[in-house]
């Protein structure tokens, strides 16, 4: 991809219905893979036909966040699809969120 | 990632779900975000970098917030109980701004340089425009604090923050079908804004109850089958007497979250033994940290109540531990941690944390916030809220929390309220004086005094005691501090 990463930039797969936002990035130039392909600007292109490819076809589930310690980026994501999500070939980790009683 | 996204989500997976409204004549989610869009559309078109709201609450104020959120302009909901010449003050300082008029707001602000006027039904109407990207660090809600110990600033809230305690707080989508939540604190009020956007991303359908009485409360939460409400202390008192009185157990209510003030601790008592099918919250947190920030769960109060251990049984009486979201520190004056059990200014970090105001930040390079509020916490990490730093009484060097005095009076079977301030004095630096609301005939203030050495010491004694029919306080409960210490530097005849 060739622009550059900013939070609340949305991305598309270009191989499943997956959708995120960008909540954080520590390198702009990542590259964010969903189903081992570069995800696309909302909009920019329709997906391809091709489907994820094996050991990235975990699937994603709206409205977690993906990211990991040494990640570059957080994602959450806003459509779930059949590919899993990855920076440079390496698969992002659902955050754990601790759900908690409704207060507001 | 702004807030509007988190209407998209839910219109997205729940279209066809009431989102707002009765089961029968509510707005659904997709209904609602198509408002929205509309709304955003309006507020594009008119270049509109703030847009206020003047009314009562009801579906245009999701739909307003979420607008607001999709077109990138910062939303500030305006206390319509606040008289014409506070109004005034309050939009010009968010001038340049955009007043939307709802129901309740009509006539109430003329159009001036910076401030444009519009009906909402015109806003909602406008064409479909072309909606800008919208970045976390925009600014998405200006809210007034409720200024009890000084007067009130303009909290600055942005995507950055609301939106993280939205989706590290809430399960996406978890409520059930027939979930449905009232919120009975003002939409100008930090947990009235939070509410909106914690419903919608959990799928919980919100039920408005445009001005609060207990009568109406439990007639709405017994219509439309309400699982889920909010009160603030002074509401919880007066549903139990309704509820009492009509011998009425709501047997829909499955959660009773409350918060914002001061809780009796016989309240909670109360409604524990009256609704036991009932789980309770208590939420503490601010307008400038997006809402809550501790809380005592459920399991919590069951534990609390059921225990013979004093000092389990005394977490009835906090506000719970910090969310997991949140690191949480008690400080002494100087900004160092103190040890567990030892009170002192809370401070707080997180996502969620803004600390911001229109004319300044009150976070450190770090990113922590002095709340201003004092505390302590148990050694499970339970915190115990003990008044407002501002609040506390310097008599003669020493340090005297009035919440303690205010606790011994409270138990006195002659006194319903009571306040304990410190004032100026030429020996002592401050003097402890006490406002006192009496229940019944007025009170002998030398058995008080005598009540309060006997039971802390002679140097807790409130030199002055005054008596009072109501004591000054928010419309959600919160006692007025600085309006009673104004009154109490100025003594009048009335006092004796």
């Amino acid at each position: 991809m060739s622009e550059a990463l900013k939070p609340g930039a949305r991305l598309a797969s270009a191989v499943c219905s997956t959708e995120v936002v960008v909540v954080q990035v520590s390198d702009p130039q990542a590259v964010v893979e969903c189903g081992g392909v570069a995800m696309v600007a909302v909009g920019s292109a329709s997906p391809c036909s091709a489907a994820p490819r094996a050991g990235l076809d975990g699937g994603t589930l709206i409205g977690k966040r993906y990211g990991g310690p040494d990640a570059p980026v957080e994602l959450l994501c806003v459509k779930a699809g059949r590919g899993s999500l990855s920076v440079g070939g390496v698969l992002l980790t659902q955050r754990s969120a601790k759900p908690l009683p409704a207060s507001d | 990632m702004n807030t509007a996204l988190l209407l998209e989500m839910l219109a997205g997976a729940h279209g066809d779900r009431v989102a707002v409204g009765g089961w029968q004549d509510g707005l659904s989610y997709s209904d609602l975000l198509a408002r929205a869009n509309r709304g955003a559309s309006g507020i594009v078109e008119r270049g509109a970098e703030r847009v206020a709201y003047l009314g009562l609450n009801g579906p245009d104020l999701p739909a307003l917030l979420f607008a607001a959120g999709a077109a990138g302009a910062a939303f500030a909901p305006l206390n319509y109980r606040l008289t014409d010449a506070q109004l005034e003050q309050a939009v010009a300082a968010l001038a340049p701004v955009c007043v939307v008029i709802g129901p309740g707001g009509e006539g109430r602000i003329a159009p001036s340089a910076g401030v444009t006027i519009v009906d909402v039904a015109e806003l909602f109407a406008a064409e479909p425009a072309e909606l800008p990207f919208v970045g976390p660090e925009t600014v998405a809600v200006l809210l007034l604090t409720s200024g009890t110990s000084g007067p009130p600033k303009v909290a600055v809230l942005r995507h950055e923050h609301v939106v993280p305690y939205v989706i590290s707080t809430v399960e996406f989508a978890c409520a059930s079908a027939d979930e449905a939540i009232l919120v009975s604190v003002p939409p100008y009020h930090i947990a009235g804004i939070s509410s909106v956007l914690t419903s919608v991303y959990a799928g919980r359908r919100m039920v408005q109850l445009p001005a609060f009485s207990a009568a109406a409360w439990v007639d709405l939460v017994s219509a439309e089958r309400v699982t889920h409400a909010m009160v603030v202390p002074t509401m919880l008192g007066r549903i139990l007497d309704e509820l009492a009185l009509r011998e009425e157990t709501l047997p829909a209510l499955r959660h009773l979250s409350y918060g914002g003030g001061r809780m009796p601790l016989p309240v909670v008592e109360r409604a524990m033994q009256l609704l036991p099918h009932v789980d309770f919250v208590n939420a503490y947190g601010l307008t400038e940290t997006s809402s809550t920030i501790a809380l005592l769960g459920p399991e919590d109060h069951r534990a609390a109540i059921g225990s013979d251990t004093a000092a389990v049984r005394a977490r009835l009486g906090s506000v719970g531990r910090p969310l997991p979201s949140i690191e949480l520190e008690i400080r002494d004056v100087d900004g160092v941690a103190v040890p567990t059990g030892v009170a002192g200014e809370i401070w707080v970090r997180g996502e969620q944390v803004s600390g911001e105001y229109v004319t300044h930040r009150a976070t450190t390079a770090d990113g922590w916030y002095p709340t201003r509020d004092r505390g302590y916490l148990d050694d499970e990490r339970f915190l115990f809220l003990d008044g407002r730093a501002d609040d506390v009484i310097v008599r003669g060097g020493e340090n005297i929390s009035p919440g303690e005095i205010e606790d011994v009076l409270l138990e006195h079977p002659a006194v319903a309220d009571v306040a304990v301030l410190g004032v100026p004095d030429t020996e002592w630096g401050e003097r402890i004086e006490a406002v006192v609301v009496p229940r019944g005939g007025a009170p002998d203030t030398a058995d008080l005094q005598e009540w309060v050495r006997v039971r802390l010491r002679s140097t807790r004694v409130p030199e002055r005691i005054h008596v009072r029919a109501a004591l000054p306080s928010t419309e959600t409960g919160k006692l007025l501090r600085r309006v009673l210490r104004d009154e109490l530097a100025q003594p009048t005849e009335a006092d004796r």
